[in-house]
């Protein structure tokens, strides 16, 4: 950069100001000032009809203990199936990003395409084409009734499993990319540097491959883990009535019943587990380094 | 897709293509083993697009279009049989196209100010656009809506609009700076130094440069605001876009249409990517 700060294109000093103002300008106010209105919403009270509800600011901190209260299975299940969707993307993604860099040889940017490849159809017709690979008188089932891994009345869709499956699958894209990256930049002496001093297969990928594969790791599981979390859809259409996730809640009580206040603490209480998570997480990898 | 993920995307196809290596001394078996498991987890990436496509030849006898009921190529003969569903795709497909538009002037604008100049806050300015990339989206959807309340300004056309166009700019933002890392600026000062003025020089050496990396974000950009479905459905009203017809037809009736229409906008999104990476091959040939 050093050399690229010195090029003749920097005398103006405001030039870069007027750059990059529109597009600030627009992201404060389209994006960080609903962030304000959504807290000033979160401590409101409401009235009127269910038509027109009416709000009024009054610092009512109760709306967050009776979100709390109120939702508390919908955040604890909300965070287990998106920690449990980010394991099985990262169990799953791993020998198909370990493949695709080290063994694909000529082939990998063909794999490359083809994993992106599904993500161009719309995530909310691949989730429907699960519900009817999982139907009860799918193959599936059936299958898996056959073999005896299901009970006779048993069913895959509306159950828990439905909607961890379907978070795992919709976003398993964002975990398989950045551990390709991660895998890729490996230069393969380190691993033979460590065959050479005889290392086992095994312990040559716990000392080298698996530490040095861990901003990959990282960035994957927030990638997953994020989306998995505010998501709704794949809770709407794969499960039931006892699988429901905080969005949601947020979404119902937004669009459907409109208890704005309500609605506005629940996203304010996701968003702020999900902050303090993702702090926690980063500094437990010990590294920052995310895009 | 999410806007959360795309830049890891674009980063892992960008990446130069490094000479194959292949780790080897592993057994055979567990190479096997591997190689098995990774074809399985790719072959699961496609189960439900298999289902998709061919469910777009069912013929299915009530309204929901989840059991197979037989082979018919009438869904493909008329793909505008629902009105309702050409209308909502026309309008998504104006949504992405306007949205992107306005967003790839304010987000490229920003990346060049990054790559290209040297000013007070510009690490700050970094760190606030990666933000809306970290927010899950029912949150900035809900957030969105609370300042349109707010305002009391009647969701429609015009706020899913305001909204993709929040979520694409620091997409495209990110995208373009990545692409223009790494290019030898001193071709700019070589077009100065032969005579050339500042705007002269940026019509003729600095924008051909960057063009590439724009176009490329701005087609991403693209697919995702027509893809987006949980920010739009806080902020439509009463307005349908494809996302939300989808949507509602879960709760109604799925007609085949759906699906072809799925299959017909993969097809086109596989030829982009073919005539994309062709045209792109050609560039570094010549």
């Amino acid at each position: 950069m050093a050399g690229v700060a010195s090029s003749s294109r920097q005398r103006s000093k405001i030039a870069p100001y007027l750059m990059i103002l529109p597009a600030l300008a627009y992201l404060g106010v389209f994006f960080v000032v609903p962030f304000f209105t959504l807290l000033k919403t979160s401590l409101s009270t409401s009235g009127g009809s269910i038509y027109l509800p009416t709000l009024s600011f009054a610092w009512k901190f109760g709306n967050y203990s009776h979100a709390f209260s109120t939702y508390q299975d919908q955040i604890i299940r909300t965070f287990t199936y998106a920690l449990v969707a980010t394991l099985l993307c990262l169990v799953l993604a791993f020998p198909l990003a370990y493949v695709i860099a080290f063994k694909a040889g000529r082939y990998k940017n063909l794999i490359l395409g083809l994993v992106i490849l599904p993500f161009f159809v719309t995530f909310l017709i691949r989730t429907i084409a699960w519900k009817t690979i999982l139907a009860d008188d799918g193959w599936v089932v059936t299958a898996l009734g056959t073999v005896g891994l299901l009970p006779s009345e048993g069913r895959l869709l509306s159950t828990s499993w439905a909607v961890v499956g379907g978070l795992t699958y919709n976003w398993i894209i964002f975990m398989v990319l950045p551990l390709y990256v991660s895998l890729e930049k490996i230069d393969p002496r380190l691993i033979e540097a460590s065959k050479d001093l005889y290392s086992s297969n095994r312990r040559s990928f716990t000392k080298v491959i698996l530490p040095l594969s861990m901003p990959g790791v990282l960035a994957g599981s927030l990638l997953v883990f994020i989306p998995a979390s505010g998501d709704f859809i794949n809770a709407d259409y794969l499960g039931s009535t006892k699988t429901t996730m905080i969005g949601n809640v947020v979404q119902k009580q937004f669009l459907v019943v409109k208890d704005y206040p309500a609605a506005a603490a629940l996203s304010m209480v996701l968003m702020a587990i999900i902050l303090v998570g993702v702090m926690l997480y980063t500094r437990a990898l010990g590294t920052e380094d995310l895009v | 897709m999410t806007s959360q993920g795309m830049p890891v995307v674009v980063e892992a196809v960008e990446r130069p293509a490094t000479e194959p290596k292949t780790i080897k001394g592993s057994p055979r078996w567990g190479d096997l083993i591997l190689r098995v498991v990774a074809g399985l987890v790719l072959l699961y990436l496609f189960v439900p697009i298999f289902v998709i496509i061919l469910f777009s030849f069912n013929n299915p006898q009530g309204k929901f279009n989840y059991t197979w009921q037989g082979f018919t190529l009438n869904n493909w003969a008329h793909p505008f049989k629902y009105p309702a569903l050409a209308d909502a795709l026309k309008l998504s497909l104006n949504v992405a196209a306007v949205s992107t538009a306005i967003a790839v002037v304010l987000g490229s604008l920003v990346a060049i100010a990054l790559v290209r100049q040297r000013f007070r806050g510009q690490s700050a300015v970094d760190t606030f656009l990666v933000i809306p990339l970290t927010a899950p989206e029912v949150v900035f959807g809900a957030a969105l809506l609370t300042l349109f309340l707010d305002l009391g300004w009647a969701a429609g056309y015009v706020t899913i609009l305001i909204a993709h166009i929040a979520f694409e700019i620091s997409f495209i933002a990110m995208t373009v700076r990545a692409r223009m890392r790494g290019f030898d600026w001193t071709l700019e000062d070589a077009s100065m130094d032969l005579g050339a003025n500042p705007s002269r020089t940026f019509f003729k050496v600095t924008l051909p440069l960057i063009i590439p990396g724009i176009v490329a974000a701005a087609m991403l950009s693209f697919a995702l605001s027509l893809d987006d479905f949980i920010i739009t459905y806080f902020v439509s009203g009463s307005t349908v876009t494809y996302p939300l017809y989808v949507n509602a037809a879960v709760k109604a009736a799925v007609p085949p249409q759906i699906n072809v229409l799925a299959t017909a906008i993969l097809v086109i999104s596989l030829i982009l990517l073919a005539v994309g990476t062709l045209y792109r091959r050609k560039r570094i040939d010549v």
